[in-house]
């Protein structure tokens, strides 16, 4: 069964996701995702788990590494982002924090919209796609690549995120997560159970 | 993006996927924190307001998150559109108000709310002692909570009350200062 607010979500604009295919998708969703990390601002690793028994593990260090190697290539793959100059008699009017800085003619192609970083990396076997909040925080989907975009079952793991870890009075921020609620929901909505 | 757009998205929001819960419950229990926050720190109304400002600023950095999560709104170009990003959507989704937002300064780094509505101080009448009525601020859990919620998205604020009906003025003002944007910030070193 799926949770009906899934049903309800505004954000599911494009016609396939609609009522008729939604459930081959949460069925498929059962079986393509392996596993979540969650990267706090700083680089920590403050989440992991795996979706499918029997996936071979890393260490807990190894998990502490690639986490902050991780934030370090998205940091890079943020700074190389190409910058077009600026033609003379564009406006300057936008001013978004850390886009634009007076020091050049430069600007990014799309100004306004600050360079995002790595997004999603894809080989034969597996594809990780990272969501960045607005606050920093990264969520990194580990997904089977065959499969179709993961964005939905991003905002929902962003949306779990928000109600049973930031909304719980105890859990101190920036720290590792260990909230049983959130393991729970996020476990049951994934396995497309309520 | 324009205050109207704003506006529609706070109120898609709030009929869409915003549990409610009863009004009198929100008033009751915040009107209680104040009032036992009077009674602890002895009638010292200026540590009040700071600790109602500290509470709303734990409040704001959880919240900003529900925010965005809910709301899957991108970052704002500038601080005018961030304006209307409270007012119209925050303020919309999580107290069913939406303050106008006003009196900018010139260069766009300040601006007014006026609450019309302010469903914290519902039934609310500041204690006759001769000072409440010129030092206490009710609301001032609100000014934290923008305090908390714009620092996550990189953004240091300053926010006070400048009026309120409770004392008598004629309208609820709340003042809102960019201090600065902060900029991505490098843990710090481990040598």
């Amino acid at each position: 069964m799926l949770h009906p607010d899934w049903l309800l979500d505004p954000r599911l604009d494009s016609p396939r996701d609609e009522l008729a295919s939604c459930f081959p998708v949460a069925f498929q969703l059962a079986r393509t995702v392996f596993s979540l990390i969650i990267i706090n601002k700083a680089g920590g690793l403050i989440y992991q788990r795996e979706f499918q028994a029997g996936l071979r593990k890393l260490s807990t260090n190894d998990y502490l590494v690639l986490a902050g190697t991780f934030h370090g290539v998205h940091a890079i793959t943020r700074s190389i982002t190409p910058k077009l100059p600026l033609a003379s008699n564009t406006s300057p009017a936008v001013s978004s924090p850390g886009a634009n800085t007076p020091t050049t003619g430069y600007s990014y192609p799309n100004p306004g919209t600050p360079a995002s970083g790595l997004e999603s990396l894809e080989t034969e076997k597996f594809r990780l796609t990272c969501f960045q909040t607005l606050t920093g925080t990264k969520f990194l989907l580990f997904t089977d690549p065959t499969s179709g975009t993961v964005d939905t079952v991003m905002n929902k793991v962003y949306e779990l995120y928000a109600d049973y870890v930031m909304k719980n009075p105890f859990y101190q921020l920036e720290m590792p997560v260990r909230c049983e609620a959130f393991d729970r929901h996020l476990g049951a909505w994934l396995r497309g159970r309520t | 993006m324009s205050t109207q757009k704003a506006s529609r998205i706070g109120e898609e929001i709030w009929k869409t996927r915003i549990d409610k819960v009863n009004a009198e419950l929100v008033t009751l229990t915040y009107g209680t924190i104040v009032a036992q926050l009077c009674q602890d720190y002895d009638s010292n109304y200026q540590e009040v307001n700071k600790q109602l400002d500290k509470m709303g600023y734990n409040i704001g950095m959880r919240l900003i998150e529900d925010f965005l999560a809910k709301s899957g709104v991108g970052r704002c170009a500038n601080f005018r559109e961030t304006a209307d990003m409270i007012a119209k959507v925050g303020f919309k989704i999580f107290l069913n108000v939406a303050p106008t937002v006003t009196n900018w300064t010139s260069d766009n780094n300040q601006f007014s709310l006026i609450f019309d509505d302010n469903p914290l101080a519902d039934f609310v009448e500041l204690p006759d002692d001769g000072r409440a009525q010129d030092e206490l601020w009710f609301s001032n859990i609100l000014c934290g909570v923008l305090r908390g919620a714009l620092e996550m998205v990189q953004m240091q604020i300053e926010a006070h009350f400048v009026s309120d009906v409770l004392r008598g003025d004629d309208t609820t003002e709340m003042r809102v200062s960019l201090v600065r944007y902060i900029e991505d910030e490098m843990p710090p070193e481990d040598d």
